[in-house]
Order: C-alpha cells, then structure tokens, then sequence
C-alpha cells in the first residue's frame, strides 16, 4: 500500500463561533468535506464543526488534532494546497501558521502564549468537541457529573460540595452560589424552578453566547445538578435572542438530552424527572436583572421589583427559583465531577476557580480568555492579549460592561477577582473587558455607555430615568465644547442621586463609568471644558479634518469616498475639504493613501496657515 | 367538583400560562411577517385573553419587535462597545447620510431599513454591520461603500428580471 495510508488518522476542526462565522468559515466546512471525498480521503480525515476556538482575531481558524496544528486566517482558496499538501503529502502548510509580531511562525496552538498562558476549565471543550453531537460531550467526560450526583449524592451533598468549593456567581455580583441553592431548597413548598440566565446583554461581552455555542451540554448539565439540588422538576434556560447560533445549538443539545435519557422522566434511571424549556428574549437588556428575566418569562414587561423577597424565596410565578449565569452552571457542573478540592487548588482563596473574559478593543489577540482568578490585568492584556495593536500606548481598560468602570495604567497589576476589582471601582461583571489606547476619549466611553443604560433604562425609578438622562445632557455639552465650569462636580452629584434612588443593579451601577473616568482620567474632562481640546481626537465638535495641499497628489481617493461631498478636487488639482459639508465620519482619513498622508484630522479651534482647509 | 369538571378545568390553561406564551407568539408573528401588524395584536388578545393595551405595551418594550414593516434589506450597524471604539458610530452616520433616514426607519421606497444594535457577540472583529443577517466584520469606510453599492447592483439586476 502506499504510504499515504499509513498516515494516522486526523480531525480537521474547523470554528463555527461568530468571529470565525462572520469570516465565513461555514465556506471552508463546505470546501473541505468536499475536497476530502474528491480526493478520497474521506476514511483518514474527518471534518468537525466547533464552536468558538479562542483567537477571533486570526480567524477563520482550522484545528488540526491530535497534533494540535493551527492555522490561521485560512481562506477558501487556501483549501486545496491544505488537502493537497498537509491531507496527502504530510507537509503542513507553513505560511498559515500563527506568526507572533516578530515574523515567526508556532505551528501548535499550544506553544501560542495566547493559548500557554490560559488555564482553560470552563472553556475546556469549547473548540475541541462538536457541539451538535451529544457523543462529543460524554466522551469528553459529559455527564458524569450529573451522574455521580444523581446516582452517589443526595440534593443536600450536592449543595454542601457546591459551598465548600466556594464557587461564587459568575453573573458579576459574586454571590456564593452554594448557598443560593441552600436558600432554594430550604424555602418552603413542592414547586421550584431553576433558571439559566443567559440574556447576555453587556455590549463588547460574547462569552456566555460561545460557551453556549461551543459547549451547550455543559450547561445543561450544570441546570441539571442544580435544579435536582434545590428539588426543581421544571428549568428554563433565558437566551438571548440576538445569539440565532447559541439558540440553535441549546435546541439541538436539548433535543439530544431527551432522547439520551438525560432529560424527561426518570433521569438516568433514577425516580427523578426534570424538564428543561427555551426561552427567547426580545432584546431588553434589563431582563439580565434577575426579577425582570422572571418577569419576562412570566411573559410581561421585564421591569425589575423590589427586592427582598428574594427570588429563592418568591421568583417565577411566586415558586421558590433559582438563576444562575451560564459560567456558573457550567463550573457546577465540573466542580461536582472533579470534587470541591480540586476546583479550590485554582484561582484565590476569596475568588476560587477561573475568570473568562471576552478580551476586545484596542488589543492585538482579540478573542475568549480564561485564566486562574488573582491573574493581574496586565497578564491577560500583555501575556494572553500580546499588548495594544499597532504599538500605541495602553490608556485604560473597561471591565463588567455599561455597569462596570474604567481602570487605568497604573491598576494593571491589579489581580482580577470579585473583591480587587470592586475596589478600584469597576467591576467584575460578566466578562467584557475593552482596551482602550491613546485613540479614545474618555469622556466620550462615558458617554457612550451612559447613552447605553439610559436607554435601556425601564423607567421605574426616576433617579434612574431622568438623573441619566440629565448626566447624558452635560456630558453631550462637554463633547461639543460647551462645558462649563462647574460641569463636573454637578455629574458628580447626580452620579451620587443615581445610586441612591434606584431600585435594581441597572441604576446602581449607571453612573460607575462616569464616575471611574473622572476618578482617574479628570485631566480629559478639564481639557474638553477648559481647552474645548479632545486629547484623543474623537469628540467630533473638536476635531475637523483638513487637506494638506503640499502632500496631496490629487488621487481623489478623498472625493470618491466622501459621502457628502464635501472633499472637493479634480484631477491634477490639490483637493481641500468644504468645513460646512462634513459630517466628520473620516472616510477621507482613512483612504488617504499611507505614503501620502495629507488628510490630517486636528483640533478644531487651529488655524491652520499656508492656506490649508 | 366530578371528575369530568375537574379534568375540563385542568385541560384549561390559566391565566398565568396564557400570558407565559405572549412574547413567544409575538416572536413567532414577526418571524412569519417582518413586524407585529395591528391585526395581529386583536386577533392574540383574543387568544390569550390579554388586553390589547397589554400586548402592545409588552411589545413596545421589547427592542426586537417592530410595528411597522421593514424594508427589503434589514441594516443593522453594532454599537457595542468594541464597535463603538473601533468607530461603529461613524459607520452608521455615513449610512444615514447615504440613505437619509434615522435608525428605526425605512426608506421611502421600501428598499431598506436601518437599526442600531446593542451587541451582536462579533466584538473581536469590531466594527460590524449586519446585512440581512450577515455579519459583516472588520468594516471600514471603503469596505462598507463597496457593500452598500453591491447591494445597489444587486437590486438593480433583480429589478431588471422583474
């Protein structure tokens, strides 16, 4: 026989998460199955879809296992020289390997410090199994948790495991979830519910929607175990609707589970019943609060109320509930297979087990992070991250979503967990974190995320209602260059209203944005209400963008683009930019060609001379 | 109460779970008509046994349902906050400068309407703009007007055979 059918057998994987998606890998899958039967590989070679890998940034990407060779931003016309090449003549390709800003290549994804610097428990299986095959999952280990606690454990064991691992609630708020299910099952009656929360609403935060994705049995189990600890025989899983892929994954894993016994009547041969229904949201990012994801479900505006009584008390329709984060579920899940100890070796003693972030903005490796809590920032954005894109400078990093707050250069060799971060004012929130560079401004991030929970801001309590709306009024005034003295202490003060006149976490934490951007970058407000200057160049009242007629060379790159048209030119004829047309989106910035450079963007209030503009 | 009374009052759903399936039934209507026409409203307020005020009340504060029809290409420019900082705002003022309607909006010809969205989970190839469910990341100025006028074109053909 020849010598290709020696070759061991191997597993192209191939990420279907949104980042890879929207850089149609599903076109790769397609190419590849189609290659492999072409060629006949289809015995030796067999194709898998995962879900999210980890390195957004370089997708699409392609596993190869069991060597563990990766590549990188593979497009459709790269398939063939794959098959060809690696699939037949075992020569893998090269130039699709990582290459790290220095210009070499990793062939295993191991050796990328974006991966060796991770500790992965959560994300375990997320980009190794397929997550529409239920068989996947059992092999990985799957189910044995549930397993273990239904067959070897009673409820009370389960919850009393849950506590001593000291895992706390991976919503944001660091509840130890242990003792939420003790209050659970305690509560008097027959009917309790258990709730996976994954309304998923932070903007610039995708981890729950690709644990879902990537990984839908693990949570699943996780419900599972809690719902039998607190003695629930119904469960809802609270989806964002927004995330089509994680729902059509949960549908799939749960169809997969009633036909596997694991769901239904008499659970794995046990006398107990659960059913697990799915919940589409409708695009309220207030149902991420807990009594407006009850009220929701209950099919009603999901406004929050007071609490106490607290959900474990009186939750979804008046029955003792319980809802747990997506991660939290998933971390039961593990923790009940592998044993309190275990989960307590990881991470601090305040903060056991690991941290999961969606790593985004200004950074050079975006993409799905998990690291041992107690990790400093500066470890995830450096070692994971690999620093800020294009060697610009660190300003700050936002963690814990519109909720959260803005720490800087001088907070990163905080540790990351629940109680460090807090602290320093921001929080830990669900898992967003931004970096941000020397390109943006302060005031506007306030601002964006303030327009953010204002919004979305249900109306209920006034202070909540109309303090941010008045905060989002000055805060517009200082971006157009019209703060006056006194501006930010009367934030300040409203900041502090905000906070005490609101019933649930939306309103308490809204103003925490503001609040961290004045703490530690005061000198950027001072500057746009002193100076009417935006040091990051951003805030558009104070900008303007001028043609430097020594440099153009009247391409018309500029006046192609301009969606206005007010970058003027003709051939051979030095272009300039009609202030009173432009709407400063810096279309002409950015075509302007990079060996020519002369559209520059630069404080409004400059004359510039030498009759430019 | 017989035992016949007793099974008929248990085939009956209560109130409680008539309102639990509102927002899947109105999910459902917006699936199969692109909105929540206010026939629609009359005809589930029956259904349920919820008052129309309720529905619509429950529908306006959901962003996801609409009330008007959406255009033959849905846009929805991401302003999360990896979109925000990658320059997403200044994506979707180009759009509505190039279609001279606001977000929430359809043009007069029906052809498109435009959204801004909170979040679409594709922040690490930020800034993004979802074309009729397609995710397009890593938009710049130059990338968008080559998508926008594709989407001319391709009207334009499809008039054609028209």
């Amino acid at each position: 026989m020849s010598e290709v059918d020696e070759l061991d057998t191997i597993e192209v994987l191939v990420c279907l998460g949104t980042g890879c998606e929207s850089a149609k890998s599903n076109l790769l899958y397609n190419q590849l199955t189609m290659q492999i039967e072409k060629k006949g590989l289809g015995k030796r070679v067999k194709v898998k879809r995962i879900g999210c890998h980890g390195l957004c940034q370089e997708g699409p990407v392609l596993a190869i296992e069991p060597e563990g060779l990766f590549y990188c931003q593979v497009q459709e016309s790269d398939i063939e020289e794959i098959v060809e090449s690696h699939f037949i003549r075992n020569e893998p390709v090269e130039r699709l390997f990582y290459q790290t800003p220095e210009g070499d290549r990793i062939p295993h994804y191991k050796d990328i410090p974006f991966y060796s610097e991770q500790q992965r428990v959560v994300l375990r299986n997320s980009g190794h199994i397929d997550p529409g095959n239920i068989e996947d999952y059992i092999s990985a280990g799957g189910y044995e948790g549930l397993r273990r606690a239904l067959k070897d454990m009673t409820p009370e064991q389960v919850i009393e495991e849950i506590q001593n691992s000291g895992l706390r609630g991976r919503g944001g708020a660091g509840f130890p979830t242990g003792l939420k299910w003790r209050l659970a099952r305690n509560a008097p009656g027959n009917k309790k519910y258990a709730i996976c929360n994954a309304d998923e609403g932070d903007p610039g935060a995708f981890m729950d929607g690709s644990i879902l994705t990537a990984d839908p049995h693990s949570v699943l189990e996780g419900l599972s175990i809690c719902a039998y600890a607190i003695g629930a025989d119904e469960a809802y899983v609270y989806v964002r609707h927004e995330y089509p892929s994680s729902v059509a994954a949960l549908k799939k894993a749960l169809q997969d589970s009633y036909k596997r016994g694991l769901l239904g009547k008499r659970l794995l041969g046990t006398d107990y019943n659960l059913d697990i229904h799915l919940m589409e949201g409708a695009g309220a990012f207030v149902c991420g609060e807990e009594t407006a994801l009850m009220a929701s479900i209950e099919g009603r505006r999901g406004m929050p109320r007071p609490r106490p009584p607290f959900p474990t008390e009186s939750g979804l329709w008046g029955k003792p509930t319980v809802i747990n984060n997506v991660k939290s579920l998933a971390n039961s899940a593990i923790i009940i297979r592998e044993g309190s100890v275990w989960f307590k070796s990881i991470g601090t003693e305040g903060s056991p087990g690991t941290a999961i972030f969606s790593l985004t903005g200004k950074v050079r490796n975006t993409g799905l992070v998990e690291v041992p809590m107690g990790a400093t920032i500066r470890n995830i954005i450096f070692d994971v991250g690999g620093g800020i894109k294009e060697n610009r400078t660190f300003k700050a990093v936002q963690t814990g979503g519109p909720a959260g707050g803005c720490l800087p250069a001088e907070k990163l060799d905080l540790p990351v967990d629940f109680d460090s971060l807090k602290e320093a004012g921001a929080i830990m929130g669900s898992g967003g974190m931004i970096v941000m560079d020397e390109t943006t401004c302060m005031v506007d991030v306030a601002r964006y995320f303030l327009s953010f929970t204002q919004q979305e801001s249900c109306g209920k309590c006034t202070p909540c209602r109309m303090g941010t709306l008045q905060m989002l009024r000055i805060l517009d005034k200082i971006r157009a260059g019209k703060g006056e003295e006194g501006d930010i202490d009367r934030l300040l003060e409203l900041c502090e209203t905000v906070v005490d006149g609101s019933l649930c976490g939306l309103g308490q934490n809204a103003p925490n944005p503001v609040l961290t951007t004045i703490e530690y970058f005061r000198n950027e407000y001072e500057a746009h209400i002193k100076e009417k200057y935006c040091p990051a160049m951003v805030c558009r009242d104070l900008v303007k963008f001028v043609i430097d007629p020594d440099k153009c060379i009247a391409c018309g790159a500029c006046s192609r683009i301009c969606p206005t048209g007010a970058a003027k030119g003709q051939k051979e004829v030095v272009h300039h930019i009609e202030q009173e047309l432009c709407i400063k989106c810096g279309a002409c910035y950015e075509v302007c060609p990079p060996k020519v450079e002369a559209v520059m963007k630069v404080p409004a209030h400059v004359e510039l001379v030498g009759g430019v503009d | 109460m017989t035992d016949i009374e007793d099974a008929e009052a248990m085939s009956q759903p209560t109130a409680a779970e008539l309102q639990h399936q509102l927002i899947p039934m109105l999910q459902e209507i917006q699936e199969r008509f692109g909105y929540i026409p206010s026939e629609a409203v009359g005809w589930l307020s029956q259904q349920l046994k919820v008052s129309s005020q309720e529905i619509f009340g429950v529908a306006t504060f959901y962003n996801h349902f609409r009330l008007n029809p959406p255009g033959r290409h849905e846009i929805r420019v991401c302003l999360g906050t990896a979109c925000h900082v990658g320059g997403g705002e200044r994506l979707l003022d180009t759009i509505k400068e190039k279609l001279g309607i606001e977000p929430g909006e359809t043009t007069e010809d029906e052809r498109y309407s435009l959204e801004r969205v909170a979040c679409v989970g594709a922040c690490a190839l930020s800034p993004a703009v979802v074309i009729d469910d397609e995710v397009h990341g890593r938009m710049t100025q130059r990338s968008l007007k080559r998508l926008l006028d594709s989407l001319e074109r391709q009207d334009k053909k499809s008039k054609k055979r028209e």
